[in-house]
């Protein structure tokens, strides 16, 4: 069973369909106990950072969510699920997100290219013992591949050592990292049709 | 690199696409969520469904629609037609689509653009332009699907759209529309260079070439799509293999 945290933003929906559809069960939930008891957690959601921090205090899932992260059980952040872990963020000021990983998220540069960044863009494994082969998420997905991506930021880890892949909008960014029990993803796995499936399902096996 | 999109509109009215989708081996080719799954299989990179069912009460059978597709196909869904408030946009989302896509409400309350994207993020709320000519190189925005002229300029329009927080504009050409003569490339070329969102480019599209044009020299970031692909004349993997050949970035 994977547990996906609701806290009202965008579509939370299509990520338990991609795991229905897979055969794997999912729940959509807003109980604190259900996340706290989680065998597998799923946050997934697009939008603000600080309207992410506001809807999850709104909802008390702040601390529930920090409670299934000390388990050191497998969890899946999804775009904001993934800038969440980080610190901090320079989205609307600077707000403070989970903190289990130590970096900043950064807005895009302004110049020539469009942000948010939106569309289909390929991710490239990286890491200089490839990091990127080991991870066990991206098992049968081809270099290169393309995911869909939606977003005006991006994560910017200090230890490096937890990025698996990258994606160019400009510049390299981390488009995936891992650490132990973290997965998470800049892109929209239960967005991105055939391998974002096989991403998904390597999860329900991790 | 990102690559450009190619986004199938199908138009629905009363949960039945219209206007005929013509493929060989669809079992129903009135059936949107049918039509999307094969899009889906032959490369289309997002998909736009145009609710343009007149009666109100009628409109429940697009959510239906919209949840039934959202459970077999995984890519990018946007809605539009009809869209009022806040609440039917948190509707839409709940039942499995990604973004909302609008015209009228919009001109009419811009604010409504601001408390969509505050509510649900700016990826959600996509602006919907229709744009007559009416001298060199000025467009008007129309609103009501095309019937109701408004004084707004529809480059300044797409700006202040920016400002206030859309997160896509979908540019469609009144004088190109239904004619597959090619997008107003000069349009498209004119909004897309005056924001920093991206712009979909609509109406006109008839040929892999016209395609090709607004993605180059009309600087689209996404071309929206509709008899092109349904008539079964072109299909999506041969044309993004043409745009490629012309060294336009997209997925094959």
């Amino acid at each position: 069973m994977i547990t996906i945290v609701d806290y009202g933003m965008g579509n939370l929906r299509s990520v338990a369909k991609g795991f229905e559809r897979l055969g794997v069960s999912a729940r959509v939930t807003q109980d604190p106990q259900e996340i706290t008891s989680a065998s597998k957690l799923v946050l997934p959601g697009v939008g603000a950072f600080q309207d992410a921090i506001q809807h999850l205090e709104q909802f008390h899932l702040t601390e529930p969510i920090r409670t299934f992260l000390e388990k050191k059980k497998p969890f899946l952040g999804i775009c904001l699920g993934l800038q969440l872990l980080f610190a901090e963020s320079e989205e609307g000021g600077l707000s403070k997100g989970f903190g289990v990983l130590n970096g900043r998220v950064r807005r895009f540069p302004e110049g020539p290219l469009k942000v948010p960044h939106i569309g289909w863009n390929s991710i490239r494994r990286v890491g200089e013992n490839a990091r990127g082969q080991e991870c066990p998420l991206l098992e049968g997905i081809p270099e290169g591949s393309y995911f869909y991506f939606v977003h005006s930021y991006y994560v910017d880890p200090v230890d490096t050592s937890v990025i698996v892949t990258q994606t160019d909008y400009g510049t390299p960014f981390t488009s995936m990292i891992w650490k132990e029990n973290l997965i998470a993803t800049q892109f929209h796995p239960e967005k991105s049709q055939q391998w974002g499936l096989k991403l998904l399902e390597n999860f329900a096996r991790f | 690199m990102l690559t450009k999109r190619i986004i199938p509109c199908l138009d629905v009215k009363e949960g039945r696409v219209v206007k005929g989708v013509h493929f060989v081996g669809l079992r129903d080719a009135g059936d949107p969520v049918e039509i999307a799954a094969r899009y889906e299989s032959e490369g289309a990179d997002e998909l736009v469904f145009l609710d343009i069912t007149a009666s109100h009460e009628k409109r429940r059978t697009m959510i239906d629609v919209v949840r039934r597709t959202a459970e077999v196909v995984f890519m990018p869904l946007t809605v539009g037609g009809g869209i009022r408030e806040v609440e039917d946009i948190r509707e839409l989302l709940l039942a499995g689509c990604d973004k909302t896509s609008i015209n009228t409400a919009c001109v009419e309350d811009p604010t409504l653009i601001t408390r969509g994207a505050k509510r649900f993020g700016s990826q959600c709320m996509v602006v919907a332009i229709d744009a007559k000519r009416v001298a060199p190189s000025r467009w008007k925005v129309y609103t009501h699907g095309g019937r109701v002229p408004t004084e707004k300029d529809a480059v300044e329009w797409a700006k202040e759209a920016e400002e206030r927080g859309a997160g896509e504009i979908l540019l469609t050409s009144m004088d190109k529309d239904g004619t597959q003569e090619g997008y107003d490339i000069e349009l498209t070329e004119a909004v897309s260079s005056q924001v920093k969102i991206p712009v979909i480019a609509s109406g006109g599209a008839g040929k892999p070439e016209h395609l090709l044009s607004a993605l180059q020299e009309g600087k689209a970031d996404a071309v929206l799509c509709a008899s092109i692909f349904h008539f079964g004349e072109y299909r999506i993997q041969e044309v993004k293999k043409f745009l490629k050949q012309k060294g336009a970035e997209v997925r094959v």
